[in-house]
């Protein structure tokens, strides 16, 4: 390995996903009520430019992630929008009760950088793995949830989401996403982006699950399976059209996460399914309901089938059954 | 809105009105668990003189204008004392007297903890303790950006100091030398399970905070004359201030300051009526 690939610059220059700190920048130049904070991670998630230009309108809270988040409350109920960044399993884990009481109950509109998301920080250990985000913050109300398949759906994230008058948890990975969208998509609230069409079965996929979906209906192809891939980037409120359309175009769904399996986005796709009285073809690629192993992400990807190898497989099981 | 509908700081008041004003909070506060028939007597008792004189002395404020950025703050970390602050709010026309009726019923803004998006001259909600020190360090870093005047006050119990989020909130309040914020400890020396000292003991108190760049005093919470003076000193102090009120669960009626059985509870009637006729007789005088 490359010793220069452990500086932190060095290791930030070579993930180009990492795109808040810069598009938080630009908001900011327009608007004056943005202030930014994170808990001694500015270096690691890219904040640092912010830092950088906007010193007065950045707060680092060092390494006290709930006293954070109860400030950005603070700063919230005093006009202005803040947005929070940490590691995703210490934002939605350590922090659930400051989201839920200080910002979802009271309706404020902080936005919570939730990065490294899923086993994005593989080796880092179970820790670090942020596998129950979404359950998390799909069962709180008032909280707006969105996931992020690259730098640029960040960015157009960032920007579709900057007006909601509530809080906002964006679930967004290491920065190292192979891209999905080539320009700054616009997003519509609780719209599932149609990426792929294709008659034979759907997958709904989220995150770094969309970029392989891609590249699981391109093999597909070669066995004349035509799939549709939704970009699940807007999780809550959810597309519950895209949904029963899904199931009754193409006669199945797979949805693919990662995270576990339970309460996440398979679990929102099942409840659609089942309170809408849809019987099809449904099945949840994620990992496992389980702690998972450590190891570069990945080794991760590819030993959980996380890939677009086991999408396909996961495809054709189902389309044979 | 016109100018002079605003209550300014530090307003010149009999500190006897300010004991008295004490001792009604007291006796709403039984009229209220009346409706409930549970709450909590006697954090609201420790802690009476302190939210008299903040509220009928020291606080900048429009009850017309609940949400008048230039308010000073008013934070409740201690949550469960907000049925002796939903009096003094109606009183002073932050809603119709006629709420406090409903309190905990079906649909009423009044619970036995605050919520700022229900009531009027609630600055922030609060229940899980431990949160709100942290929610002022936010509202006086926004003063500060904002380059507003207004301060945030927060009171905390003493049991509340045992959550460690408070001590990440005095550590930044530090960090930052906020000069506009004022934390009050009301140092009743009692939780739920007995005394603190015997539960999770957190004295020294005052070198705790210091440790974390505060000033602090400490003061008979329920000696007006002192409170006023640590108050109007407070506002005056640089970098985080903290008031570590010495006071008395269940204040101002003997048989709740020999028993601690009454942090939550339900006086029946004979228990009612010798509370309020105690308490009476000293506004009487």
């Amino acid at each position: 390995m490359d010793p220069a690939s452990w500086n932190i610059e060095t290791s930030l220059a070579k993930l180009p996903g990492l795109t808040m700190g810069d598009e938080l920048c630009a908001m900011a130049a327009e608007r004056e009520d943005i202030v930014v904070l994170t808990a001694d991670l500015a270096s690691s998630n890219g904040t640092s430019v912010f830092r950088d230009r906007f010193p007065e309108r950045f707060i680092n809270t060092g390494i006290a992630e709930q006293n954070m988040m109860s400030v950005a409350a603070g700063l919230a109920a005093s006009g202005f929008t803040p947005y929070v960044s940490t590691f995703a399993a210490f934002a939605s884990l350590l922090c659930a009760e400051q989201l839920r009481t200080d910002m979802a109950y009271t309706k404020l509109p902080v936005r919570i950088l939730a990065h490294h998301a899923g086993v994005s920080m593989g080796f880092y250990g179970t820790s670090h793995h942020a596998v129950e985000d979404l359950a998390i913050m799909r069962a709180m109300a008032n909280m707006t949830v969105v996931s992020a398949a690259d730098g640029n759906a960040t960015r157009g994230l960032l920007r579709a989401t900057a007006d909601i008058p509530g809080p906002v948890y964006i679930r967004i990975g290491r920065g190292a996403e192979k891209p999905v969208y080539g320009t700054i998509p616009t997003f519509e609230s609780g719209r599932f982006v149609k990426i792929r069409e294709g008659a034979d079965l759907t997958v709904i996929a989220t995150g770094i699950g969309t970029k392989i979906a891609i590249d699981a209906a391109d093999a597909l192809v070669q066995d004349g399976i035509a799939l549709r891939v939704l970009d699940a980037a807007w999780i809550k409120p959810i597309d519950r059209d895209a949904v029963l359309a899904a199931a009754a175009e193409t006669g199945g769904i797979l949805t693919v996460e990662e995270h576990n399996p339970n309460g996440g986005l398979g679990g929102a796709v099942a409840e659609i399914l089942a309170e809408g009285g849809i019987a099809t073809r449904f099945r949840r690629h994620a990992l496992p309901d389980d702690y998972v192993l450590v190891a570069p992400p990945s080794h991760l990807y590819r030993h959980y089938g996380l890939s677009a190898d086991g999408i396909a497989a996961a495809v054709r099981e189902m389309v044979a059954n | 809105m016109t100018r002079n509908t605003i209550l300014s700081r530090n307003r010149s008041v009999d500190p006897v009105r300010l004991s008295e004003r004490a001792d009604w909070i007291r006796l709403e506060t039984i009229r209220l668990i009346e409706i409930a028939k549970s709450g909590h007597y006697s954090s609201v008792y420790s802690c009476a003189e302190m939210f008299s004189v903040l509220y009928y002395r020291t606080l900048r404020l429009d009850p017309a204008n609940p949400r008048w950025a230039d308010r000073d703050r008013f934070l409740l970390g201690k949550g469960h004392a907000a049925i002796g602050q939903y009096p003094i709010l109606a009183d002073l026309g932050f809603f119709p007297e006629d709420w406090l009726d409903s309190y905990t019923r079906l649909g009423s803004p009044l619970g036995d903890h605050p919520d700022m998006n229900k009531v009027p001259g609630c600055d922030f909600s609060s229940g899980s303790i431990g949160h709100n020190l942290s929610v002022g360090v936010g509202m006086a870093l926004a003063a500060r950006m904002q380059k507003r005047d207004y301060l945030t006050w927060v009171m905390l119990g003493d049991g509340e100091l045992n959550e460690g989020q408070v001590w990440e909130a005095a550590m930044a309040a530090g960090h930052y030398r906020l000069s506009n914020i004022i934390a009050i400890v009301d140092a009743n020396g009692m939780g739920l399970d007995g005394d603190i000292e015997d539960v999770m003991g957190i004295e020294p108190i005052a070198s705790k905070f210091e440790a974390f760049g505060w000033t602090a005093t400490e003061i008979d919470g329920h000696d007006v004359g002192s409170v006023v003076e640590a108050f109007d000193a407070a506002q005056e102090a640089t970098g985080p201030h903290v008031i570590i009120a010495r006071t008395k669960k269940g204040k101002g009626v003997r048989f709740m300051e020999v028993s601690p059985h009454w942090h939550l509870g339900y006086l029946g009637p004979k228990d009612k009526d010798v509370a309020i006729a105690e308490i009476g007789s000293r506004i009487a005088k």
